[in-house]
């Protein structure tokens, strides 16, 4: 398999860039000669992409940096487009996944052009039409893109003004623009944006770049933003109409699929491919540069899939997986030693405790914390759909990266980026588990071989195979109290899973928090607040343990080391409504309750958990579950609270039952039927509270409210067990 | 593709899909699932796992929910087929879709589909349906994105819309 790159090792990560993505694109091995590639498509179309440039801003980290944040919309023509019919397009590069980025966007532009969001027509995701917002992920919508369409959009209704003022010789403040249209209030004569669309002088206006200090309409004057806007596809969904990736089709399309390796490191000696060239409306697809690849694709996916088994049967592998002998991965560890592989290849070794021989302290407490590698799971795995045309080519699929994407299958093929358009309709789900465009440059292999567009669909157990996992982990905490029953000093090194959330919000005198790279043994990358969900596990449940061991209660203890006003206010909002006090106090065996909180990305959360505990049967039931959340001034409460319900009951999984076993290179639970996932009965009953603070900016959302589940839940099962939990998913 | 050429596998199927007669000539042994979407053009049924563990598939055949994904089309020769774009009558949502819309519930609505028509079937079976009825055909259906809450509010309402229906008569 591909080694997973390491997560760059940084004490300070970069508010702005979140060093969530660890992972390295898959390396493609197929490049093609210049000659071939020139006799494959036709000579005039090769621009070769200088590649010594490409390994430079690799290294610089650049591109990774301008592929997350992208480069914006270079002028107010690229943010919106004016019909002369009055109609309104907004475009954007976010992708819509579920998360409700179309809805915001929306708001955001009918905000300030002074519409109603049903004016606005918008459009995501195309790399040929949209600019480059960037990569949807790390909750950036709401904090990065929402503020870009308002800029844009505020422009346009300045320009309208202007327009306006001009025709009528008038001041500004003469106008104002209400219901898309200025208005001379002394006249009541109007013009609109169409208006505006035909005028001589508009195409010009529009080449200007958006000002980045232009006046935004402040909250307390908000119409739209701040409502519960609901989704402008929303009839498509309940009545099926709404097209996925996995739904496209072109004409003369074929189904595609691919051989894939029975184990991680295995190589293809020999196959032959007799058996379903037999098949008719058949076409197996070689790469004379790959040797490793072979695809095939047919009128349907049945017959694919059915030539694919007949010629699976006569591959000849280099390893055996099931071999009895030394492992075929050499030193690769299964699920079963991942922890004692991670932390002896940490990068120079888990670093001592700096504080581990300072002045004499009270008491000292030392843990370790596992977190496995678990799965994205979304319900649509990936999917594409390719096809070539006149050397140009086209990716129709479901990924966080459309411009990321566009430059993977750019590099793939070495082709110049503007001979590669990719287009994201929306897709079934993500949760961090879709920067990549592996599924586009297969589909697009296949294509070129069959010489017809073709639409690849990963099956489930591909998608719990060769898709990344969220990393793995393993936390060293140390501690110390002093005579007061204080955190005198505090040492927090995380191995392997990342940097998000590492760093204490608590007020503690002496730190050392780290990040320390390992040797993943399986590709790892995002996930739903990536890292923070093993750090703010590790450190939640850490903390309940350091207040036991100063005689505390968890909260009075959080409350003794909390200076964070935004964070102490989560909690005491979560353990108000909790009834905290109350229900901490009840005597019942088999009942008990924890709390949690944190803060990333920008938002804070805090959670109290009431848990049923069956200790014959090893069993722990959540009964409640009381979050509090707050993310500064709300832009969409109705999206906001199904965002925060989805993230909690996603980390119920993550707590409970979610776990990647793995052995000799194969993933030993790649399926719905052994990989667990939340469903209706594991719901328990939710109590979610969202703190507005429209004094402050917009935070996005997507990410934060699941790191206090899986503490919260651990913290009940220690306070009812007295038995810390030092691993996710939680056992008792 | 339209232009399928026969084999001697092949056999024509004939079922009621959507209230229509349908027929396809194909393998037998292919998934609903494959010729609704392949074949028929109907996307809105999904895939999701392939093997009746998500419900992402689902399809009413006889009335009952159907993972279409395990269902092989030869097995439906001249049975009833609902899929979720012959659940409204034209423009007119079924009841059970108004309910999802008015709830908003849905995520990135991959699923939508599949726990509509879970839902429609038990709604068919016993209009007085309780909570715990559709709480059962639920439990079947995953929703990764975890809307769970919403699907909650959507058969609550159902079941107090049948009870006070009850009342009233």
């Amino acid at each position: 398999m591909t080694p997973a790159s390491s997560i760059k090792s940084s004490q300070a990560p970069d508010p702005e860039y979140d060093l969530q993505h660890p992972l390295e694109c898959v390396g493609y091995d197929f490049g093609l000669s210049r000659r071939a590639f020139v006799k494959g498509l036709g000579a005039g179309l090769c621009i070769a992409v200088s590649l010594p440039v490409l390994a430079q801003e690799r290294e610089s980290g650049q591109r990774s940096r301008n592929t997350f944040l992208g480069t914006g919309a270079q002028n107010l023509a690229a943010r919106i487009h004016l019909g002369t019919d009055g109609s309104i397009t907004v475009m954007a590069g976010k992708v819509e996944a579920g998360q409700g980025a179309r809805a915001e966007l929306l708001q955001a532009a009918a905000e300030e052009l002074r519409v109603p969001v049903s004016r606005v027509r918008m459009m995501l995701a195309d790399t040929d039409m949209v600019p480059d917002d960037g990569m949807t992920a790390g909750s950036g919508t709401t904090p990065r893109t929402v503020p870009a369409v308002r800029r844009g959009a505020a422009t346009a209704r300045n320009l309208l003004i202007a327009f306006a003022c001009g025709q009528w010789t008038l001041e500004h403040a003469a106008v104002e623009v209400r219901d898309g249209r200025v208005v001379h209030r002394g006249s009541n004569r109007s013009l609109d944006y169409a208006d505006l669309a035909r005028s001589v002088g508009t195409a010009k206006l529009f080449q200007q770049a958006i000002p980045a200090d232009i006046e935004l309409t402040p909250i307390k004057e908000w119409k739209v933003l701040g409502t519960s806007v609901s989704r402008p596809e929303a009839h498509d969904l309940v009545t099926g109409a709404h097209k996925y990736p996995s739904d496209i089709a072109r004409p003369g399309m074929l189904y595609g699929k691919i051989l894939r390796r029975p184990a991680y490191d295995a190589k293809l000696l020999s196959i032959d491919l007799a058996p379903a060239r037999a098949i008719p409306e058949v076409i197996v697809i070689r790469d004379d540069q790959d040797d490793q690849f072979v695809g095939v694709a047919a009128s349907t996916s049945f017959r694919a899939e059915r030539a694919l088994a007949a010629i699976s049967d006569t591959a000849k592998w280099g390893t055996t997986p099931q071999s009895s002998g030394p492992r075929p991965s050499g030193s690769k560890p299964s699920s079963k030693d991942l922890f004692d592989y991670l932390r002896r290849n940490a990068e120079g070794g888990p670093p001592s405790n700096p504080f581990a021989n300072g002045p004499s302290v009270a008491k000292t407490l030392r843990r370790t914390y596992n977190v496995p590698y678990i799965q994205h799971a979304p319900l649509e795995p990936r999917a594409a759909l390719a096809e070539w045309k006149d050397g140009r080519l086209t990716v129709w699929t479901g990924s966080q990266n459309p411009f990321g994407v566009r430059g993977e299958l750019a590099r793939a093929f070495h082709l110049p980026e503007d001979q590669v358009r990719v287009v994201i309709p929306d897709f079934g789900a993500a949760f961090g588990g879709k920067h990549t465009g592996e599924c586009a440059v297969e589909a697009a292999r296949l294509a070129r071989g069959a010489g017809k567009p073709v639409s690849l669909r990963w099956t489930r157990e591909e998608e719990f195979t060769w898709a990344y996992f969220r990393p793995a982990g393993v936390i060293e905490a140390e501690a110390s109290l002093d005579a007061q029953g204080k955190i005198a000093t505090w040492y927090f090194i995380n191995i392997n899973s990342g940097p998000n959330a590492v760093d204490t919000p608590y007020s503690i005198g002496k730190t050392d928090c780290r990040f320390i790279p390992s040797t993943p043994p399986l590709r790892h990358g995002s996930y739903r607040g990536l890292a923070a969900t093993a750090n703010n596990f590790a450190r939640e449940v850490f903390m309940d343990e350091l207040a036991a061991t100063a005689d505390s209660d968890p909260l009075a203890f959080r409350h003794a080391h909390l200076a964070n006003p935004r964070l102490r206010a989560v909690l005491d909002a979560a353990t108000s409504h909790f009834r905290w006090q109350e229900r901490a106090n009840r005597k019942d065996p088999n009942t008990s309750v924890g709390l949690a909180c944190g803060t990333e990305k920008g938002s804070y959360v805090a959670a109290c958990a009431e848990i049923e505990i069956d200790r014959q049967q090893k069993k722990l039931k959540v009964r409640n579950i009381c979050e509090a959340f707050e993310c500064g001034a709300i832009v969409n409460p109705g999206n906001l609270l199904s965002q925060v319900q989805g993230a909690t009951i996603m980390g119920l999984g993550a707590a409970l039952q979610e776990e990647i076993r793995f052995e000799n290179g194969r993933i030993l639970n790649a399926s719905f039927g052994e990989y667990r996932v939340p469903r209706l009965e594991d719901v328990p009953e939710l109590d979610i509270h969202l703190i507005n603070r429209p004094d402050l900016p917009s935070a996005g959302a997507g990410e934060t409210p699941i790191i206090a589940i899986a503490p919260a839940i651990a913290n009940a099962v220690f306070r009812a067990t007295g038995a810390s939990v030092q691993a996710l998913p939680i056992r008792i | 593709m339209e232009t399928r050429a026969e084999t001697k596998t092949d056999a024509r199927i004939t079922f009621t899909l959507n209230g229509e007669s349908r027929s396809v000539i194909t393998d037998p042994d292919r998934p609903l699932l494959d010729v609704l979407r392949e074949d028929l053009h109907l996307t809105g049924t999904k895939y999701g796992c392939g093997e009746g563990e998500c419900r992402a598939c689902t399809v009413l055949l006889n009335g009952e929910s159907t993972p279409s994904c395990l269902t092989p089309v030869g097995s439906v020769n001249g049975q009833p087929v609902l899929t979720i774009e012959g659940l409204a009558h034209g423009d007119k949502l079924h009841p059970v879709q108004e309910v999802f819309l008015a709830e908003g519930a849905f995520q990135c609505g991959y699923c939508t589909a599949g726990m509509i028509l879970g839902v429609a079937s038990v709604r068919q079976k016993n209009p007085a349906a309780d909570e715990a009825e559709y709480r059962a055909e639920l439990q079947k259906h995953i929703c990764r994105c975890g809307g769970y809450p919403k699907y909650l509010s959507v058969i609550r309402r159902l079941a107090e819309g049948a009870q006070t229906e009850k009342a009233r008569i």
